[in-house]
């Protein structure tokens, strides 16, 4: 199994990476963007060995105890089947 | 009375603490590797500045993981004194000893120059010898400096006088151009409820002795010293 963990700022938090991509975005002439915001992604590799429902749990406390800060930041967790 | 810095793979400001405390202020002092798990014998910890561990994942995060933290923690909750100074700032608030979080500062630059401080408390082990409204000139160099908290916790910090340093102009100003990293309401220190564990961008290492361009940081660690002798004679 594979798992994706997306995070990024809350909508409350200031993202100043964020404005700043949009700012040269526009100034190299991009037209229509009307807001960026920078987010992390991770890949994670999981053994065959965990159960659906395992890689659940232990990816959800992973990703709110270690990725992500709770304080400032919000996370979501995709879980692929590879063959 | 004994002082601790711990060291962590990538802080680079534990020499600095380490000669204030033995050159400066006179007080035994020992490094204390991230590997260590007890703090048995001292009594009080710096977390010094720099980049540990590359500021990889966010400021502090990995850092907040170490062996060592489980005893600060420990530590801080029977009433052990625990500073920590940029890096170790954001280590205190990764690790949830202090609130909020920093973030990449307003500007995305990073800042390495003197600010202005206004000192907001002195009812704390850490600031008892400064006088409460003044303004101290102090080094601030970091790119994640930007102060963030939810507004109940901004709230209870300003209900319960935990705010101990705001970023001001030469005349104690709290101003918006005073505000070097966007730090919400000026905040450039604050403490934890008990007051023994205070966390701080500015670094008052680097400003102990005249002879590097101000000593208004030496009082701090005058404080800490004097609030240990006088926890000893009790």
């Amino acid at each position: 199994m594979r798992a994706k963990i997306f995070v990024k700022l809350k909508a409350s938090v200031l993202d100043p990476q964020g404005k700043t991509i949009h700012q040269a975005v526009q100034t190299l002439g991009y037209r229509g963007i009307e807001d960026i915001r920078q987010g992390k992604y991770f890949e994670i590799a999981l053994s065959d060995s965990l159960t659906r429902d395992e890689a659940w749990a232990m990816l959800d406390r992973l990703a709110r105890e270690v990725l992500s800060n709770p304080v400032i930041e919000e996370y979501r967790v995709e879980l692929e089947e590879t063959s | 009375m004994k002082f601790g810095v711990v060291v962590f793979p990538g802080s680079n400001c534990d020499h600095d603490a380490y000669h204030v405390i033995s050159k400066v202020i006179g007080q035994p002092v020992d490094f204390i590797w991230h590997q260590a798990t007890s703090l048995e014998g001292y009594d009080a910890v710096i977390l010094p500045g720099g980049f540990s561990y590359g500021d990889y994942l966010r400021a502090g995060a990995i850092a907040r993981f170490s062996p060592i933290m489980r005893a600060v923690t420990s530590f801080a909750a029977t009433g052990g004194l625990v500073l920590g100074i940029c890096n170790g700032f954001q280590i205190l608030c990764e690790s949830g000893l202090l609130p909020g979080a920093l973030l990449p500062n307003r500007t995305m630059k990073f800042v390495c120059q003197f600010v202005h401080v206004r000192v907001e408390a002195t009812d704390t082990p850490f600031t008892h010898l400064y006088e409460r409204g003044q303004i101290l000139s102090l080094p601030i160099a970091h790119g994640e400096g930007n102060y963030y908290c939810d507004a109940e916790t901004l709230e209870r910090l300003r209900r319960e006088n935990r705010i101990l340093l705001r970023y001001c102009d030469e005349q104690g100003r709290v101003t918006e151009e005073a505000n070097p990293n966007g730090s919400l309401d000026n905040i450039a220190g604050i403490c934890n409820r008990q007051r023994n564990v205070f966390g701080l961008m500015p670094h008052p290492e680097r400003a102990a002795e005249e002879a590097l361009g101000g000593a208004d940081g030496r009082i701090l660690f005058h404080s800490m010293a004097m609030a240990l002798a006088e926890l000893a004679q009790d």
